[in-house]
């Protein structure tokens, strides 16, 4: 296939992934999005395969390799639980990571199948092209690997920290640069292999720090490295379709990130730079109002007092997700609405461990995304409705965003469950949440709390419902 | 005196990065996972590369360390290009508006 004909082709796949994108604006126009993605996706295929010299050997491996590869992907996908989403999306970056190195490595020792050069005599941009994409690939790959360690409870979730860290991290940030800078100079293998090894290391140490909770922010920016590596590939290649990609994905990943601090009301580089919830002075606030009183009740108070409701707000949060509640949830929404209670559910952007986590298992329990709302579209109805249903959020809640200035989570958005006639707060203990603050809510009068396993307290409920 | 085309790759990866900017703002909130999965399986397109790698020879009569790269490459974006795609197509499905009801 000639090189013009192919590079035409390349932008096309290049558009039909805009339009996969672009498709995701609404759920009905979403599938028509994933359908142009996976057009996208063989023609990019099939045109590379054209624009090789096929040799009968290396195309009998190709096929095992892209059979083997399709049967482990298809498996996964249908296997799967949703509410393991986050660690699938977080093991799926590290594999794009690892094959971004994989082809680098691979053009840097075959220069010339690629069209760059000779072995140690690569274009100077391409070699620095190359050294981009190798390290950000790397830093991708070992960086989503702990990422889903911690989703996955391989690994605790809670920050590691040890002195002089930042520095580290500095150090080999620096490291990294000269070497991909050296690289230019003198193209040899001992240096191409520390910068890979320097990238892996750094990818590992900047995602240890960082807490669970913060899990958004981080799958995020893996999300939006993935695309970074994928382009630096892309510019190396000479190929428009990777470059294209590569671009969109990044930008995905930043916006994401961004959308999540913002949900946080925290810098990106506060959250990168990690250690949440870890610091002394929130666990002060916590020892002074451990004294207080709260109320707690039962599944036949809360049957009772969602009976007799007029309107009724769902909060879910990562709780409901460790406890495959959503399900439960649904059906006594169900019972609910026909005892004419109006219900409608609330998502705070970070709630669960990945953007839109909430959404899609409210939509697995077949809950239509109609009566799910963002924050600002349902923050006002609180003050309008009799109760509040929180189920394994807390943090999101907390009042204290709004009037401690000295808590950590002072300034972000919360949910105004507070403005409720009454608030049912299903929780397993006392426990803080993530940030390590205690929660003023468990404290007000209008407050009870629900002292159980998320799925178990909404299954009782729902035989109360009755 | 010619453009080098390195330039023209730049300016195809910046607007991409303004087309990106732009889809993605208008992505509703609620679709912010099967964003991400499919976000991945098409950053998997790597897998152009990897065939590339994967016939990387003179006269295809052995197979080299390249190659070898190559098809393990293959078998990594290929897992992406099933699994993120098929997973995404499985959420949305999931997605369902609420049923009119029958006493309307």
């Amino acid at each position: 296939m000639s090189a013009n004909l192919s590079s035409m082709l390349f932008l096309i796949t290049g558009v039909l992934f805009i339009l996969a994108l672009r498709g995701l604006s609404s759920p009905e126009t979403s599938r028509m999005g994933n359908f142009f993605g996976i057009t996208g996706m063989i023609l990019a295929i099939v045109v590379s395969i054209l624009s090789v010299d096929i040799f009968f050997n290396n195309l009998i491996y190709f096929v095992v390799a892209l059979s083997i590869g399709g049967i482990i992907g298809g498996i996964i996908a249908f296997k799967i639980p949703m509410t393991a989403m986050p660690q699938l999306v977080a093991g799926f970056h590290s594999l794009v990571g690892l094959a971004a190195v994989l082809v680098a490595v691979s053009a840097y020792y075959s220069p010339d199948s690629f069209g760059l050069g000779t072995f140690q005599n690569i274009k100077t941009a391409s070699i620095i092209e190359m050294g981009l994409g190798v390290s950000i690939g790397a830093i991708t790959f070992t960086g989503s690997i702990i990422a889903f360690m911690k989703l996955q409870g391989l690994m605790s979730g809670s920050p590691i920290t040890f002195p002089g860290q930042h520095y580290l991290n500095a150090l080999l940030g620096i490291l990294i640069i000269s070497l991909i800078g050296y690289l230019i100079i003198n193209q040899s293998t001992q240096i191409f292999w520390i910068l890979i090894v320097a990238s892996l290391l750094i990818g590992f140490l900047i995602i240890i720090p960082i807490g669970g909770a913060d899990m958004p922010v981080v799958i995020s920016m893996l999300n939006s490295y993935s695309g970074w590596a994928a382009a630096g590939i892309g510019f190396t290649l000479e190929n428009t379709a990777l470059i294209i990609t590569g671009a969109l994905v990044g930008s995905s990943g930043a916006i994401l990130s961004y959308i999540m601090c913002k949900g946080m009301n925290r810098s990106f580089l506060n959250v990168i730079l990690g250690g949440f919830g870890t610091d002394s002075s929130s666990k002060n606030t916590k020892e002074q109002t451990e004294q207080q009183p709260v109320k707690s009740g039962n599944a036949e108070d809360a049957a009772f007092l969602m009976k007799n409701a007029s309107s009724v707000i769902i909060v879910p949060g990562y709780g409901m997700a460790v406890a495959q509640a959503q399900h439960a949830l649904r059906e006594m929404v169900d019972k609910l609405k026909k005892n004419d209670v109006k219900v409608s559910y609330a998502i705070h952007p970070v709630a669960g461990r990945m953007p839109g986590h909430m959404n899609v298992l409210l939509a697995e329990a077949n809950v239509p995304y109609d009566e799910v709302f963002e924050l600002d579209d349902i923050n006002n109805d609180f003050a309008n409705t009799d109760v509040a249903y929180v189920i394994g959020a807390n943090d999101v809640t907390n009042p204290v965003a709004k009037t401690d200035p000295k808590s950590p989570i002072f300034g972000m958005p919360i949910l105004d469950v507070e403005k409720c006639k009454s608030v049912l707060f299903v929780k397993r203990s006392m426990s803080p949440g993530y940030a390590g603050v205690d929660n003023e809510l468990f404290y007000k009068d209008n407050t009870l709390m629900l002292f159980a396993d998320a799925k178990k307290m909404t299954e009782d409920i729902i035989k109360h419902l009755d | 005196m010619e453009i080098d085309p390195f330039i023209f790759r730049l300016s195809i990866f910046i607007l991409s990065i303004f087309i990106g900017y732009f889809v993605v703002w208008s992505v509703t909130p609620s679709l912010h996972t099967p964003l991400m999965s499919v976000t991945n399986a098409i950053s998997s397109v790597i897998i152009v590369g990897a065939i590339i790698a994967s016939f990387s020879s003179l006269d295809g009569s052995s197979i080299s360390f390249s190659n070898i790269l190559g098809f393990v490459a293959v078998t990594l974006a290929a897992i992406n290009i099933f699994g993120g795609f098929l997973v995404t197509q499985r959420m949305l499905k999931m997605y369902k508006k609420k049923e009119k009801k029958k006493n309307k």
